[in-house]
């Protein structure tokens, strides 16, 4: 009976964040749809619902009446597992985003870590994709999307380490608490650039969106895959793009803090700050999708390995020596 | 409880299955994924204990990183097509003997470990350091990381840049009549550099350099 109220507590507290993630994941497909329509001086999707909102529910019902095809010389298990687990590790990191100093599914004290672990599994969905589609063009989209994942992880986690450094504390919670009074966008203002950056290669955006390159590899990992299994790979796409956001939020721009600690900002809620510099993050990656013209391989592994590494590294170090000097290193 | 002891079987059941598939199953693709459930569920065990820090890290470095490049290696070298054939075949079943002898060894090493940490408590918790409970494992690996070992951490990190530079070193290869572009040359380059307006005499033509 005692395990049957948790449970029953506990699913009810993952609805309420998964159902609004997915809906808003639906609302921002059409989002960066439309954006990217409104740079190029296009209408973008208007039609279905009031300014098109609906466009993707329309999208979704589309997909969900076409037939799943599965290619006879797949591997199939893979085949089908690769779009289950891209979904499932882009809605369980969820879960650790701390939405107030209480609304927070699981408040953990390694978070920060629980985030990078995940988000560093993405590449699974991928390569098994990949792989198991048994055919050129997913085989070189996902071994083009491995390097290039695997690369720019090392960076982003170079970045973690700077913020931590100013935190001292693996809490996602402390973290935001830490920039009660001093966002550290600015103090780190380089290192957030660079996680921006390396967030677009994380989550295979344009213009680092080459394991997808449509000119080259047809659609990339995804060629085979068709009806709701390729709308599972779309959703558990945008769901880490969304994340990536959320995660930059937290890191950089205070999390669910108000921008200044005055009367009308104060009393509005956490969650509501938190979700305006999501959206405020999701319409520069939007932007960039709009504006940037697509790197080069080579270019972009010389971006991660040759600029960013050294670069963050650097920074590591002149973080380092500036709160050891100045004794501002945190203590607890 | 009750609830810790099912998770805990679960997936001591999952590590120790996909242990055995990483083993015997046919492809050696299936292996890799098999190797990363097996880190996956042998992380969960560590969070299990409370050792949070160490499933993380486990995580992070066995599955996000090493493990993609296993996954890599072995896709680029097409090896999934090689039927793993240790059971049946007549000539690789000499490998059998030495694996078992590699084996019975780890087999009792481990009985010794297990055997002392069991009947002999006094012998590992005299070693064992004086950690303040109250703080996180994350801050205790820290506390004891770069105080007390420091020496044997910084000799760990140097034989791991040492292991780096050498593979570097094996895989090097300087080919001469590479062509390869100047990235610097290639965004510095202006108007004038590449186009020249010229007039052309009717009937004459013009000579270009190239």
């Amino acid at each position: 009976m005692e395990y049957l109220s948790i449970i029953f507590s506990e699913t009810y507290k993952i609805l309420f964040l998964l159902v609004p993630v997915l809906v808003s994941v639906a609302m921002i497909v059409w989002l960066d749809r439309r954006i990217w329509a409104f740079v190029q001086k296009r209408q973008g999707p208007n039609v279905v619902g009031p300014f098109g909102l609906l466009q993707s529910l329309a999208d979704a019902l589309k997909y969900m009446f076409k037939e799943v095809i599965i290619p006879s010389s797949s591997n199939k298990v893979i085949f089908i597992l690769a779009p289950i687990v891209t979904m499932t590790l882009a809605l369980i990191s969820w879960a650790v985003i701390p939405f107030s100093a209480t609304q927070v599914l699981a408040d953990i004290n390694v978070g920060i870590l629980y985030l990078f672990a995940v988000s560093s599994l993405g590449v699974y969905g991928i390569i098994m994709g990949g792989w198991a589609s048994n055919s050129k063009y997913p085989f070189l989209g996902a071994i083009r999307s491995a390097a290039q994942m695997v690369s720019y992880e090392v960076s982003i986690g170079v970045i973690i380490i700077n913020v931590l450094l100013c935190v001292g504390s693996l809490n996602l919670n402390d973290i935001v608490m830490a920039q009660e009074n001093l966002w550290f966008v600015i103090p780190l203002f380089p290192m957030f650039v660079i996680f921006f950056i390396s967030a677009l290669a994380e989550t295979n955006r344009p213009p680092f969106d080459l394991p997808e390159a449509e000119a080259e590899l047809v659609a990339g990992y995804q060629t085979e895959y068709s009806g709701m299994m390729y709308a599972m790979f779309w959703l558990g796409e945008y769901a880490n793009i969304l994340l990536m956001c959320a995660m930059g939020s937290v890191l950089f721009l205070g999390g669910w803090l108000s921008p200044i600690d005055l009367f009308p900002f104060n009393i509005i809620p956490g969650a509501i700050w938190l979700i305006l510099k999501i959206l405020f993050l999701f319409i520069l990656f939007a932007l960039v999708k709009a504006i940037v013209p697509r790197y080069r391989y080579d270019q972009l592994m010389r971006l991660g390995w040759k600029i960013f590494l050294p670069l963050s590294l650097t920074w590591v170090v002149l973080t380092a020596s500036f709160l050891f000097y100045f004794n501002l290193l945190p203590t607890n | 409880m009750l609830a810790h002891a099912i998770f805990f079987y679960i997936f001591s059941l999952i590590a120790i299955v996909s242990a055995i598939m990483v083993t015997v199953s046919k492809n050696t693709v299936h292996s890799v994924f098999f190797l990363i459930l097996d880190f996956i569920s042998i992380s969960c065990l560590f969070i299990m204990i409370g050792a949070e820090f160490l499933g993380m890290i486990m995580l992070i470095i066995y599955v996000g990183a090493v493990a993609v490049l296993f996954l890599f290696v072995v896709m680029m070298l097409n090896v999934a097509q090689q039927k793993n054939q240790w059971f049946s075949a007549r000539e690789s079943s000499k490998h059998i003997p030495v694996g078992l002898i590699i084996s019975t060894i780890i087999f009792f090493e481990l009985i010794i470990v297990i055997g002392g940490w069991k009947y002999k408590p006094d012998l590992v918790s005299s070693m064992s350091l004086n950690i303040d409970s109250s703080i996180s494992n994350t801050h205790a690996i820290g506390y004891v990381l770069y105080t007390d070992y420091i020496h044997i951490f910084q000799l760990s990190g140097m034989i791991l840049l040492v292991a780096m530079i050498g593979a570097i070193v094996l895989t090097f290869r300087q080919r001469s009549g590479v062509k390869r572009q100047s990235y610097f040359s290639q965004i510095s380059r202006e108007r004038s550099d590449g186009v020249e307006l010229i007039d052309v005499p009717s009937n004459k033509g013009v000579k270009s350099d190239d």
